[in-house]
């Protein structure tokens, strides 16, 4: 008989480790080090202008060289990795938060109540997430909160469709019937009987939605909206350091660089999560 | 023996195993060491519950084992022709032209949109064997043998334009338009209502009579089996416990599994033993109805557009059992439903102990909500696969009564006992349990409440007969403990008239007839009673033929 309580999806992540997943878990087992402990492992001051020189080569002193205006590249790629990697976490968990709530509510009251949100967030997704980004940003100005606020907002909209698809196949379930003819409140049926059985699928959306979360305050950035000098975070980085390619150095490729090993890993690693679940799963044999 | 040598046998399976496979390559039995043999024309049935391994060996006939599974000793010969042995595309060849293969589920096994006869059809047409409008024709001509409405037009129809019951005799024409030499079927009547499941199996007998085909017949119920076969394979965990003629397995079982299928089986009201107090009408206990339901008219879509229940009357009292029967449409899960306050009525109430009930579960009352319980169907599914059995269980107890956390452990365990189940499975996730055990779980939930009435929405039939049996004894054992009231909606009047004091038989939403068990059960009936009673396939093999002249 199968056996399947949370403790046999863990043996089956185990049973799956492969290398592909051993490395993505290092990788972003060293990041997170290194971003929670930035101001004690990085090497310098993040703002501290330590040579005249623009895009310096790389020595004893500064590991990646120097940046546009002679800071120190690596310092300035951990502090920046730890605003990026911060404000996409922030930003991925207020979108899950209100996009589950929402999504589920739809779920469970259908009728109008799923009528008016779902058509909300198709009005929502029918724009371009980017120009909707760029018009509150310009409207409401560049601060970190108006960034996280916006991305969370347009990431919920993406997030409230899985949760409704989800919530949707759940609540027909008998289980659920037998809840609300127990007189069960609203809020406990979604906690206790629906979120346990989305858990799952949820979790590899979130890394999913993380991913993308990095990629687009990177973008952001990127383009002059995002986080503001004197801070930094990978976008930024790249786009103040662009001139370097004149130069034929590689400093704006560092943070392009920490963006894709990051964003890949995670990517990887929800693979190998939802092969493992998906197989966990009830199996009619 | 000397008889049977004179005859070649169509289909001969010699010492057929098969077994499921791990990804370390170990191999654990699901069938082992079958043997039988099927002559021309006769009909060979496996039967057994759900596990021991009757689709497997139906299967491995067609030369199939099911994914993860692989067939590892045996023979399977059709003539001279190890099925087992073929390759891929010489066994493609054989199925559908020489042994052909008819599913439980003929809802599933059509395509949806594809012309009727397209499909059945098909097979001949591809393999070549016949012009599209020979196989047209000998379409229409099954479909007249297999008593089918116009012949000549049904099969321009789509599969959601018929019944389920026609849908599964055009899957037969489907399977016999090659003229096969076996015919196997899986459960092929067991999705159907008692009294479509008549007209089918009278069919498929006259076709497979005329046709003389040989016949695999796979089934858990030996009386629908003792109308059709010639010889019995009964089965249990994936071995044969005894083989032979119907009428012997019948009249003579000799292994103790054979016997208690046959006990299991459906007991008519004649074969009643009458150790229940009948009820009647002038009995104390009848007097004031605990759950009264008046003239109750409801039903789905806008403003109840599509009506399931007209004008339904009825009453449960105190540790009685009323029984609801019908067939499926007849609207006896949506009178559960409006009872529980799942649904809203349109006109009409629901009173319990004489109090008016919101027809809204959201405005009734924790009292109210507690003294009407659901136990559903299906139990997989009732209970959430996330939770363990003692989070399923002390829910109901945690919701209901003020009661501190620890003495939930002691209540879980109890509620175990009272469904007779080891107190271990309190740990236990739902699908660590077989279907017999998640119902009892399931009806522990609901016991959990200590309410006055249960509404047990065909709790039984999903279940295996044997099985089935021993949750009925403890439902009546539960009702004479605590006092605890069903209304006991089933299709299958065996059990019914099993269970029930009092019975309402329900037709297209209406009451048609509702009395003591006494009164409905001895005649005259109400057409539509009869047509069900007469619809209970009984233990003997003549039953259907018996049924077929009056």
């Amino acid at each position: 008989m199968n056996t399947d309580g949370p403790s046999s999806v863990i043996k089956k992540l185990v049973s799956d480790l492969t290398l592909t997943p051993v490395i993505c878990l290092l990788v972003l087992a060293v990041v997170v080090i290194v971003v929670l402990f930035a101001p004690l492992i990085a090497p310098h001051p993040e703002a501290a202008i330590l040579t005249d020189e623009s895009f310096s080569l790389p020595d004893n002193v500064m590991l990646l060289g120097s940046d546009f205006l002679g800071r120190d590249m690596l310092s300035r790629l951990i502090f920046g990795a730890r605003v990026t990697l911060s404000v996409a976490l922030t930003i991925s968990v207020i979108a899950f938060v209100l996009g589950c709530a929402l999504g589920f509510f739809a779920a469970v009251k259908r009728g109008w109540v799923d009528s008016i949100l779902s058509r909300s967030v198709d009005a929502l997704i029918s724009f371009p997430a980017i120009m909707v980004a760029l018009i509150v940003i310009s409207a409401l100005g560049s601060s970190i909160t108006v960034l996280i606020v916006t991305i969370a907002l347009i990431d919920s909209t993406r997030v409230f469709r899985v949760a409704r698809a989800l919530g949707m196949d759940i609540v027909v379930q008998d289980y659920i019937e037998a809840a609300r003819v127990r007189g069960e409140k609203m809020g406990w049926i979604i906690w206790h009987e629906m979120l346990p059985n989305a858990l799952a699928p949820l979790a590899a959306e979130f890394g999913i939605r993380f991913t993308y979360a990095i990629l687009f305050i990177s973008a952001l950035s990127f383009l002059g909206l995002g986080v503001q000098a004197p801070h930094a975070d990978l976008g930024v980085m790249v786009k103040e350091n662009m001139q370097g390619l004149l130069y034929e150095t590689y400093t704006p490729l560092y943070p392009a660089l920490c963006i894709a090993i990051v964003t890949l890993s995670v990517n990887l690693l929800v693979d190998w999560f939802l092969k493992a679940t998906d197989a966990a799963l009830p199996d009619e044999l | 023996m000397n008889e049977q040598n004179q005859i070649t046998p169509v289909f001969e399976v010699n010492g057929l195993c098969v077994s499921a496979q791990s990804r370390k390559r170990h191999l654990t039995p699901i069938v082992s060491d079958i043997n039988f043999s099927i002559e021309p024309g006769k009909v060979t049935a496996l039967i057994g519950e759900s596990g021991s391994g009757k689709t497997t060996i139906a299967l491995a006939c067609l030369g199939f084992a099911r994914a993860g599974c692989i067939v590892n000793a045996g023979s399977a010969k059709l003539g001279d022709v190890d099925v087992l042995k073929l390759s891929n595309h010489q066994r493609r060849s054989i199925r559908g032209k020489d042994i052909a293969y008819i599913a439980q589920s003929a809802a599933a096994a059509f395509n949806s949109s594809l012309t009727i006869n397209r499909q059945v059809t098909e097979t001949a047409v591809i393999n070549g064997i016949m012009s599209q409008t020979q196989a047209t024709d000998k379409a229409i001509s099954l479909y007249r043998e297999l008593d089918l409405p116009e012949p000549e037009t049904i099969g321009q129809r789509y599969p959601h334009q018929v019944s389920g019951g026609q849908l599964q005799r055009l899957m037969a024409a489907m399977a016999m338009i090659c003229d096969p030499q076996l015919l196997i079927l899986d459960e092929p009547t067991t999705a159907l209502d008692v009294t479509t499941q008549i007209e089918v199996l009278r069919s498929f007998k006259k076709l497979i009579r005329n046709k003389k085909t040989s016949a695999i017949y796979v089934s858990h119920d030996l009386a629908v089996v003792a109308q059709i076969a010639d010889e019995v394979l009964v089965l249990k965990e994936g071995r044969v416990v005894e083989y032979g003629p119907i009428t012997q397995i019948i009249d003579h079982p000799k292994h103790e599994y054979t016997i208690e299928l046959i006990n299991a089986a459906h007991v008519m009201p004649e074969q009643l033993p009458s150790a229940r107090t009948p009820p009647t009408r002038s009995d104390d206990s009848m007097s004031l109805p605990l759950l009264s339901v008046n003239t109750v008219t409801a039903g789905y879509g806008n403003s109840h557009q599509y009506l399931a229940l007209h004008d339904v009357n009825l009453e449960a009292f105190k540790s009685r059992t009323i029984g609801v029967i019908g067939e499926s449409g007849s609207g006896k899960t949506t009178l559960g439903r409006v009872i529980s306050g799942l649904m809203n009525i349109k006109s009409g109430s629901v009173a319990l102990d004489g109090q008016p009930l919101n027809d809204n579960i959201n405005r009734r009352d924790r009292e109210q909500l507690r003294s009407i319980q659901f136990a559903f169907q299906m139990a997989d599914v009732a209970l959430n696969p996330r939770h363990r059995i003692d989070k399923i269980l002390g829910r109901p107890l945690a919701f209901y009564f003020d009661i501190p956390q620890e003495s939930i452990k002691d209540r879980v365990a109890k509620l175990l006992e009272l469904v007779e189940l080891p107190v271990e499975y309190a740990r236990r996730f739902p699908r660590e349990l077989s279907g017999g055990e998640k119902q009892r779980v399931n009806l522990a939930r609901a016991l959990a409440a200590e309410p006055k009435l249960i509404i047990c929405d065909e709790i039984t039939s999903a279940l295996d007969t044997v099985v089935a049996k021993s949750i009925l004894t403890l439902l009546s054992d539960l009702q004479s403990r605590t006092g605890v009231s069903y209304v006991f909606i089933s299709h299958d009047i065996s059990i019914i008239v099993k269970m029930a004091d009092t019975i309402a038989v329900m037709r297209e939403g209406r009451v048609v007839e509702y009395g003591t068990l006494e009164e409905v059960i001895t005649p005259p009936h109400h057409p539509y009673t009869q047509q069900l009673l007469n619809s209970v396939p009984v233990m003997r093999t003549d039953w259907l033929d018996n049924l077929a002249t009056t």
